[in-house]
């Protein structure tokens, strides 16, 4: 008897496992990795009962279909999904997100769509029973490092659930809702001053569109176009999740949880950490404000950003 | 020595040792970044998420749940930097097949160079290279300088896949590509050596910052029968 798994019945758009990502490698070229959305990563993990930095799998816009076999699980769905949990009578129960459940042996998770952002999380109370690389279990495709050989996964693939006791499972439910607030808030960025009066006008004024152009790596945005007045290429540096890069284009660009370590685009601006898991559920099509912050701004707001976490984790402790 | 210490973002530091591009500043980037790297390591800082030494920065990310900018900056300001506590100086060679099955921006460089396939080659074997820094994707090292007859710009419109293990040379750089991946740097020719090996968890990247390298020519059957 083997142990208890989901089978793979339809894998979805990218599926991969994440945690709260891999650090201190940037220097070889190996990236930040971890759940794009970082709350939503938490409040899936709490609503089984896990450690708040187990790892769990992401999906994005379609998810995967997965079958139980050879046990009985608790799991729940976090981020604003729509999924139908099928039983074992062929009875379709419709899911909801932000509480838990249990599934029993042969029972099925239809993950069907996001609705207004492109990623979730499903955790399941003991974690899977994965391989660690480097710290982490995040899944980072671009390098192949990781779970799965470092590729999402596909079709007929099965993904291992650890022991864990089911037994006098609570209920749990988190009264939470995303804000799918459009204004992203920035610190201007080191190269702020490259670009001409009027385009730092527009940046701060004018919407701008999310592109079809959007992965774990980065977000290509559409909006008025920036001027340079410097020079349209940098030496080479390092780059953080969230920094807005402008290439000769004058399109800008987001970096997310896999963006690439180093880069010669100049940075107009850096999202600031409180906006970080807004900005990558942020969907194509949506239009976007960027709004300029102090330093200590940003500080108090990242601390109310925990506080809110908190108060959510803590809402069944 | 550090010209500027500033914030980038609410969650990294950014530390300018200014504009020039050559050994000096990069060496003193290193040394920063060594000294840094020993202190997280020996876990005598707290917060820090990562260090990423390049050219001419050197970029502090770190937890704001844990540390902020003025702290940080504070203990950068008070490090007291020891000359290369640990250098690398290790000296690495790297097989490199011209082929024009693998050097796809022969015609092109030529062209603007003025120079033959054999002249640019010779330039480009004829030298030791720096390694400035690792990054963009997993282990991808930047070497200097190219000699000043092949210095070129970037392909104006970059590829949207470099073959793994190609060599690419732009401006006073040449690099390796350790994935195949985007890419818009003129391509002279392919490794079959393994630069960045994940099964080596110890020590994935073979090149460093620091390291210096020498490449040398090899045929199109070698490269083949390389890895065998």
């Amino acid at each position: 008897m083997t142990d208890t798994h989901f089978e793979i019945l339809r894998s979805g758009i990218n599926t991969t496992i994440q945690d709260a990502g891999r650090n201190h490698l940037y220097h070889i070229g190996i990236t930040l990795s971890g759940a794009i959305d970082q709350r939503n990563y938490k409040l899936a993990n709490n609503l089984v009962d896990n450690q708040l930095t187990e790892a769990l799998i992401e999906f994005a816009y379609q998810g995967p279909l997965l079958k139980l076999k050879n046990g009985k699980i608790n799991f729940a769905i976090t981020g604003d999904i729509f999924f139908n949990i099928i039983r074992n009578n062929s009875k379709i129960e419709e899911g909801k997100c932000y509480q838990n459940y249990i599934l029993n042996d042969g029972e099925q998770i239809d993950i069907i769509s996001t609705k207004k952002s492109v990623y979730g999380y499903l955790s399941v109370s003991g974690g899977f029973k994965l391989e660690e690389t480097w710290g982490s279990y995040s899944i980072n495709t671009k390098a192949q490092i990781g779970p799965n050989d470092g590729k999402k996964y596909s079709i007929n693939e099965k993904i291992f659930i650890k022991k864990s006791h089911i037994k006098n499972i609570k209920d749990k439910k988190i009264n939470y809702k995303d804000s799918f607030d459009k204004i992203i808030r920035v610190i201007k960025g080191t190269n702020f001053d490259y670009f001409s009066n009027e385009a730092k006008i527009k940046f701060f004024n004018e919407d701008y569109l999310v592109t079809r152009l959007v992965d774990r790596m980065g977000m290509r945005l559409k909006g008025p176009n920036l001027k340079n007045i410097v020079n349209t290429n940098i030496k080479s540096e390092g780059l953080i999740k969230g920094t807005i890069q402008i290439p000769a284009d004058g399109n800008p660009i987001i970096l997310l949880s896999d963006h690439g370590t180093i880069g010669g685009y100049p940075k107009i601006a850096i999202v600031i950490s409180a906006d970080l898991d807004k900005v990558g559920q942020l969907t194509p099509g949506t239009k976007i404000k960027f709004q300029e912050v102090s330093l200590a701004d940003a500080e108090k707001l990242f601390k109310n950003y925990l506080e809110k976490t908190n108060k959510y984790l803590n809402e069944y402790n | 020595m550090i010209k500027n210490i500033s914030n980038l973002g609410d969650a990294a530091v950014y530390c300018d040792f200014g504009l020039e591009v050559n050994e000096t500043v990069n060496s003193n980037v290193i040394d920063y970044f060594n000294h840094l790297r020993h202190l997280v390591n020996q876990k005598k800082i707290q917060g820090i998420n990562n260090l990423t030494p390049s050219y001419n920065k050197l970029i502090i990310s770190f937890d704001l749940s844990v540390t902020n900018f003025s702290k940080l900056k504070k203990i950068i300001e008070n490090l007291n930097i020891k000359k290369s506590i640990k250098k690398n100086n290790q000296k690495i060679k790297i097989p490199v097949c011209c082929d024009n099955k693998y050097g796809l921006d022969f015609d092109r460089l030529s062209s603007k160079l003025n120079l033959s396939k054999e002249e640019i080659l010779n330039f480009f074997f004829d030298k030791e290279y720096f390694c400035y820094m690792t990054g963009f994707i997993a282990g991808m090292p930047f070497f200097g300088d190219l000699n000043e007859k092949i210095r070129f710009d970037r392909l104006e419109t970059p590829r949207i896949k470099v073959p793994e293990g190609s060599v690419g040379i732009t401006e006073q750089f040449t690099n390796i590509y350790t994935f195949e991946s985007p890419g818009g740097w003129n391509i002279i020719g392919n490794t079959p050596k393994a630069v960045f090996q994940k099964l080596n968890l110890q020590d994935p990247a073979l090149i460093k910052p620091g390291d210096k390298v020498s490449f040398y020519q090899i045929s199109k059957e070698e490269h083949l029968k390389f890895n065998d």
